[in-house]
């Protein structure tokens, strides 16, 4: 018999003892319902996290620094046979272009005292690039991000902002006053740049040239003004001077801290060529180094080879990376355990698919002996038989799915009011990606095909007598 | 056999037994008979004396314990099961006491049964139905399910299923055994013309000798399971 007339006959059959098999198909349908449910909700919880866990700044970045700093100085030094190469504004350049690579910072993160209705406070401000505004830390601002990327303004961590005032809304748009060490060259200061100007901000460092005799630090001052207070804090991941409390431009920090003064708290600021490889190197040091780069990845997945892009340059790097495959681990375990228990429901369902066409050939036992006689193979009976399993569980799988997408969309919508009720921004926590729709039914079509092997043969070889 | 004819179907010391615990049933037991091309034969005996038995062994629905059926040059003893059924879909009809049509179905559903198994063209089985409603008169009932129509009504649908692959070879099992006798004579009649109309070779199992005389050209007589008399009609 051809395909298309044993699926009509099937169908045809169904429809004869409908009560029986729609409840049948019904038993299917909650149990593809209930694999459904289960797997869109492990599914969605993943990519909440995910979502989460690459705006937070935490697992989207590489830390890069010199091999021997900043963690240690000197002895590893000698490991090394070339002169190791320099974390200058050219290395970030080269580790800019790299494949996969969002932007390439450097870190600056400096103990400072500040002072607000002069009164002193001792904290660490952090410079920031535009690209924060976009982090997960910046979501619940109270205020705004920064104007522009210099802007001098700044953003207050939420702590810190209640020991300025306990009532933080009165902050935004008052006057900070930072105080900032400037260190200035001893050597060949350029014409016209006086040690005590005003204009120290305005000038980049990196246009600094020359080699310097030494240098001095300076007290200086400038006055900000708080534009935002947020909760959380960017990068909270990644302490190591402690928590940043006061937030500025990048830009702006780069200009008033310039980033040798970072790099003089970790490592010498302009290492003085080792005596044996002086002359190898043939080039005086050149502009400033950076004591740590952050750089930012565009997609999570291109940590771990852009890590070893800059391995290669010859830089120590660090991320957290293990830790999102951990997570990812977790969550392919739960997904596992969610989707033993929707097929626990399918499983009996199958059982019922088993029962119902039991019965049927029971029922038909005539009928079936009349096919044979009409000139029905076994084979044509068994397919009748799997047919009609065939189309109990399509139709049930498509139903399943169906009624598993009303139940997640519930749930969601179920705890979106709740997150409102607390005031929290809506979430997608259940999510049903469509390969998981097209697996259900598949899922549900051939557990319903094993479940009518047994009827099927059974059928096909019951006498033909008439 | 009638002299003429080409031989269509030879049983040779065809047995059929059936394992009744530590006994044995002869249901069949060393028939051999031999039935020509169009030819009208009459199975005759009394009850259990095993004609449905041999029918059914000459339908292909049952294989024999021992001898052979041969059928158009092929004997059915030795077919695999598929080609068994392809014997069954295409070269034989069989109709039975209790016409055995589909309850759920509708008359063209019911025919169009042997036309799906024969992998009949989808444009085709409408008019094949029709054709074979016309042959036993019934074109208007196409819709009616077999409880809407009257016995004789039934068992010339059965007979119209029977004919829809147009097989060589008709099997009645007692078609008349359900109806009153008015009816059965004329589904008998029906079954004649069929016959003579289209060669349609029939075999007729019958306890009504008296039926049996006024249409069959030759009459086979089982008791027990044996063959025990071949005679002319008086
Ligand atoms: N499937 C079977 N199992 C056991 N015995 C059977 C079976 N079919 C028929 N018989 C026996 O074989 C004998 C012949 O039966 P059957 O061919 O139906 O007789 P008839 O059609 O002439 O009335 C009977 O005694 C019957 O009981
Ligand atoms: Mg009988």
């Amino acid at each position: 018999m051809k395909t298309y007339d044993l699926v009509e006959l099937a169908s045809r059959n169904l429809r004869e003892s409908v009560l029986r098999n729609s409840l049948t198909t019904l038993g299917i349908a909650v149990g593809v319902a209930s694999l459904v449910a289960m797997l869109s909700l492990g599914i969605g919880l993943q990519q909440l996290a995910n979502r989460r866990l690459e705006h937070s700044g935490l697992f989207d970045s590489v830390l890069v620094f010199t091999p021997r700093g900043p963690e240690g100085f000197g002895p590893r030094r000698a490991a090394s046979p070339a002169e190791p190469r320099r974390l200058d504004e050219s290395a970030r350049q080269e580790i800019s272009r790299i494949a996969g690579v969002a932007e390439a910072y450097p870190e600056i993160r400096v103990p400072t005292e500040v002072r607000y209705n002069d009164r002193p406070f001792r904290t660490v401000v952090e410079g920031l690039p535009p690209s924060a505004a976009e982090s997960a830390a910046m979501e619940g601002i109270q205020g705004h991000f920064f104007s522009k990327p210099d802007a001098a303004e700044a953003i207050l961590q939420a702590d810190f902002a209640k020991e300025l005032d306990p009532d933080t809304a009165r902050l935004r748009g008052r006057p900070l006053t930072l105080v900032y060490a400037e260190s200035v060259s001893l050597g060949n200061f350029p014409p016209g740049r006086s040690p005590t100007g005003p204009a120290a901000a305005g000038r980049s460092p990196r246009s600094d040239r020359g080699e310097p005799a030494g240098f001095s630090v300076l007290r200086k001052e400038a006055t900000l003004t708080i534009v935002g207070v947020t909760e959380s804090q960017p990068n909270a991941g990644f302490e190591r001077f402690g928590r940043a409390r006061i937030f500025v431009p990048l830009d702006l920090a780069e200009k008033m801290i310039p980033p040798q003064i970072s790099a003089l708290l970790d490592s010498p600021v302009r290492q003085p060529a080792p005596p044996a490889q002086a002359g190898s190197a043939g080039r005086p040091t050149d502009g400033p180094l950076y004591a740590t780069l952050i750089v930012r990845v565009a997609d999570v997945k291109n940590i771990e080879p852009v890590e070893n892009a800059i391995k290669r340059m010859g830089f120590s790097t660090f991320s957290l990376q293990d830790a999102t495959r951990n997570l990812r681990q977790f969550f392919a375990v739960l997904d596992l355990f969610l989707g033993i228990f929707g097929s626990l429901a399918l499983a009996v369902a199958s059982l019922g698919i088993i029962n119902t066409l039991v019965m049927a050939i029971l029922e038909r036992r005539r009928e079936i002996g009349i096919l044979k006689a009409l000139g029905a193979s076994d084979r044509d009976v068994k397919g009748l038989f799997f047919a009609e399993a065939g189309v109990m569980g399509l139709v049930g799988g498509a139903a399943g799915v169906a009624l598993g997408w009303a139940i997640g969309h519930t749930i969601n919508l179920g705890a979106n009011i709740y997150l409102q009720r607390q005031n929290l921004p809506s979430q997608t926590i259940w999510l049903v990606p469509w390969w998981l729709v097209v697996g259900a039914i598949a899922f549900s079509l051939v557990v319903s095909l094993l479940a009518g092997l047994y009827p099927a043969s059974r059928a096909a070889r019951l006498e033909s007598r008439c | 056999m009638s002299d003429a004819a080409p031989r269509i179907l030879r049983a040779e010391r065809v047995s059929r037994h059936y394992a009744m615990g530590s006994a044995v049933i002869r249901a069949v037991d060393e028939v051999s008979l031999e039935v020509g091309a169009g030819e009208f034969v009459a199975l005759l005996g009394s009850s259990g004396s095993g004609k449905s038995t041999l029918l059914n062994l000459m339908g292909g629905l049952d294989r024999p314990t021992s001898g052979a059926m041969v059928v158009a040059g092929r004997d059915l003893a030795t077919l695999g099961a598929e080609e068994l059924a392809r014997y069954r879909r295409h070269s034989v009809g069989m109709i039975f006491q209790s016409f055995n049509l589909v309850p759920r179905m509708t008359v063209e559903e019911n025919l169009e049964l042997p036309l799906r198994l024969a992998e009949v063209e989808r444009g085709e089985r409408r008019a094949r139905v029709e054709e074979a409603l016309d042959r036993v008169g019934l074109q208007a009932r196409l819709r009616h399910r077999p409880s809407e129509l009257s016995g004789g009504e039934q068992q010339r649908v059965a007979i119209a299923r029977a004919l829809v692959n147009r097989p060589t070879i008709l099997l009645a099992d007692e078609p008349t055994g359900n109806l009153d006798s008015r009816t059965g004579t004329e589904i008998l009649t029906l079954i004649e013309e069929i016959n003579r109309a289209s060669g349609t070779t029939v075999v007729l199992v019958t306890h009504e000798e008296a039926r049996a005389d006024r249409i069959a050209k030759r009459k086979i007589f089982l008791a027990d399971g044996r063959l025990v008399e071949e005679r002319k009609p008086n």
